[in-house]
């Protein structure tokens, strides 16, 4: 079959492409904040990315075997010696990294960056060497390591945005891409060129309490989250090893500090 | 010295001893491939399929630990290639007259753990039904391998060795296919004439041949460093500590060629006791062997200690667990072990009465890659289990299909070189004939 392309108008396009300012305009830089402050550990985030994405329960024995599935994790430090201890949270979820070691891991291109500047895996191309995940040094990537069923009637509340994921596979959070399209496709039918903010909300951030997570896009200088990653408190996990990560943290603050 | 223990044969005799090593088959023969073969099924391939009916899960690997056993014993088999090729094109380039009569057994070895590691690939990947997707082959979805993956690399390096090996073991056996087609008849002689290209021996065959052999000789040296070096950067080029070191590359090279010649000592102590090859594999060879293993165990020994200090030098928190995990966590007793068998055993062989003794010599070299075979293990389950959040630190420990499916390798190499023997002449016939002095008028 011959192609149907007109080259003239491809030429063009890529001319509209090279131009300064281009992705500036048109593009995402989906950022997320969270505020160590006001986590309190609670794990509605994991339920609710667990219902949203479709992630399997993998059962007891699994879990005893360290082959659970949880996109975000709650990752939690004691600090002092008892009595006086403290207790710490921290949210773990793929830190979306501008410069992903993954991404340069997976010989199929199964993990690639996309112009949002996301992180994204791609289930059907995947072939399991899972080089990706043992590069990943926030250890946020998670394998199939059998293909995992629900029980009647709980496959009827499997999300339908959302791919079901077989053995051999490596998933990870997408900060709810599917949300993100959604939102862009309305912005699309409303004629608007690009998403307002807080139009996307993933899941988790949806569904913390405390309000300690904030999502956005952080190329819009007048977005919430553009303000939030700019307070003093603000950190990246792990900065050091200069994977630039779109996840910032705020600092929890200490009455005796 | 001379090369032949008991006395020089004459040419009649060199193509009556090898030749009759494949034509005559006793019961001890099928019963070993039998025996071999049975264990590859029951061990190897029966677990796989277990494995890839219920998924990777079966395996001990888990969320922390994603690399267990199979890629460690990838690394295994592909280092225990590497001496064989690389020896004889070195030995080759260099005018050897004592590498003619072991060659080709090893360069066998080569190849044969070549396909093993190939196989361990295989039983990795969480879905097999898809692994022709890492090579380059155009597709109407426009989709493409990714170049920037070290993996990618392994790829191109492993099929590329692969290819030359097997080429160069071929091209130094077309001569001795012409000899077995010389003796035989019926449908083997069919066979091996294919084999042989028409060989005839004219001198101009013999000048092609000498080019050409040459060129791969010359052509599989830079091969061998490179593919053991990409095998070393799957780990390397990740930011996990105790991985990510810039020596792993020679570290690997050096691992890798001290593996392959002990795999050599072993492979050639088997042929002599159960082929009969005494004539032709003597003491020379188990000398030359030894002083071999003596310099590689030193600088095996010797990249340890900079891997050490570079680790303690850099002070960085990480590393320092890591190596402290290696050192003296769980799997303390496999580092100390691996140390032990590889830079203390082998100095035994600065003894010359070790070396020259054949049933030492066994001992040392089947030490040495128990040695090399956990020192993999402990590259890939001391450090990626454990990297930078303490809160995901996690351990591994292989399952039963794991140790499985590990024994049963040997048991596919073991199988492969059985076949070899008798469809190639294990020992060169025309390369040991070089080395035999004039021929006397009484012999």
């Amino acid at each position: 079959m011959r192609s149907e392309v007109d080259m003239s108008n491809v030429l063009d396009k890529l001319r509209e492409y090279s131009k300064p300012g281009y992705y500036d305009e048109f593009d995402y830089h989906w950022t997320m904040t969270i505020d160590l402050d006001r986590c309190t550990g609670c794990e509605a985030c994991v339920v609710a990315c667990q219902a949203e994405n479709n992630l399997p329960i993998v059962g007891e024995e699994r879990y005893a075997e360290a082959r659970e599935i949880k996109w975000i994790r709650i990752e939690r430090y004691w600090e002092g010696e008892f009595p006086d201890v403290k207790l710490n949270f921290i949210p773990m979820l793929c830190q979306h990294c501008d410069e992903a070691p993954c991404e340069t891991a997976c010989p199929v291109f199964a993990t690639y960056h996309n112009q949002d500047g996301l992180n994204t895996q791609i289930y059907n191309r995947c072939i399991g060497t899972r080089t990706c995940a043992v590069y990943c040094p926030y250890e946020v990537r998670y394998f199939n390591w059998f293909t995992y069923t629900w029980d009647e009637p709980l496959e009827q509340q499997l999300n339908p945005d959302v791919s079901v994921r077989e053995k051999g596979v490596m998933e990870k959070c997408t900060f709810c891409i599917q949300r993100i399209r959604m939102a862009k496709d309305n912005a699309k039918d409303d004629g608007r060129r690009r998403v307002r903010d807080g139009e996307v909300v993933p899941a988790c951030v949806q569904s913390c309490p405390t309000e300690a997570m904030s999502f956005g896009d952080s190329n819009d200088p007048d977005s919430k989250v553009s303000q939030v990653m700019n307070s003093p408190r603000g950190y990246k996990v792990l900065e050091e090893l200069n994977t630039v990560p779109s996840v910032i943290y705020l600092k929890k603050v200490h009455d005796d500090v | 010295m001379t090369m032949f223990d008991h006395g020089q044969p004459t040419y009649a005799e060199v193509n009556r001893d090898v030749l009759s090593s494949m034509l005559e088959t006793g019961p001890r023969y099928w019963m070993l491939l039998g025996t071999t073969m049975t264990i590859a099924g029951v061990c190897f391939f029966m677990p796989w399929i277990y494995q890839l009916i219920v998924g990777v899960g079966a395996a001990g690997m888990n969320r922390n630990a994603l690399w267990g056993t199979y890629l460690s014993n990838f690394i295994f088999w592909i280092g225990l290639s590497h001496s064989g090729t690389l020896l004889s094109a070195v030995l080759h380039i260099t005018n050897s007259q004592w590498r003619k009569s072991i060659y080709r057994s090893a360069e066998a070895m080569t190849l044969f753990s070549l396909m093993t590691a190939a196989l361990f690939v295989m039983v990795h990947v969480g879905r097999l039904w898809f692994v022709h997707w890492s090579f380059p082959i155009p597709n109407p979805m426009g989709l493409w391998p990714n170049f920037r993956s070290p993996l990618m690399f392994d790829v191109m390096a492993i099929t590329t060795y692969l290819t030359a090996s097997s080429i160069f073991i071929y091209m130094g056996s077309v001569p001795d296919f012409a000899a077995v087609r010389d003796v035989s008849t019926g449908i083997r002689r069919r066979l091996y004439t294919v084999f042989s290209f028409g060989w005839r021996g004219t001198a101009r065959e013999w000048h092609t041949l000498g080019a050409a052999y040459m060129f791969f000789a010359v052509f599989v040296i830079p091969l061998a460093v490179s593919v053991h070096s990409i095998v070393s950067w799957d780990f390397a080029l990740s930011i996990v500590p105790g991985l990510h070191h810039t020596i792993f590359a020679p570290y690997f090279v050096c691992g890798a060629i001290y593996s392959g010649t002990a795999g050599i000592v072993t492979v050639m102590y088997m042929l002599r006791k159960f082929m009969n090859f005494e004539r032709y594999i003597g003491e020379k060879h188990l000398d030359y062997l030894g002083k071999l293993l003596l310099v590689l165990s030193m600088l095996w020994t010797y990249i340890n200690i900079l891997e050490l200090f570079t680790t303690w030098y850099s002070g960085t928190s990480f590393e320092m667990e890591a190596l402290d995990f290696r050192m003296f966590g769980f799997y303390a007793p496999l580092y100390w072990e691996m140390i032990l068998f590889c830079a203390f055993v082998p100095l035994l062989m600065l003894f010359r009465k070790i070396r020259l003794s054949w049933n030492k010599m066994l001992v040392v070299s089947i030490l040495i890659n128990i040695g090399m075979l956990t020192e993999r293990f402990i590259i890939v389950a001391t450090s990626q289990p454990r990297k930078f959040l303490p809160d995901a630190f996690g351990f591994y420990f292989p399952s039963w299909i794991e140790f499985s499916i590990t024994f049963g390798s040997f048991a596919i190499f073991t199988t492969l070189f059985l076949i070899f023997i008798k469809w190639v002449p294990a020992v060169s016939i025309y390369e040991v004939k070089e080395t035999l002095k004039p021929l006397r008028r009484d012999a």
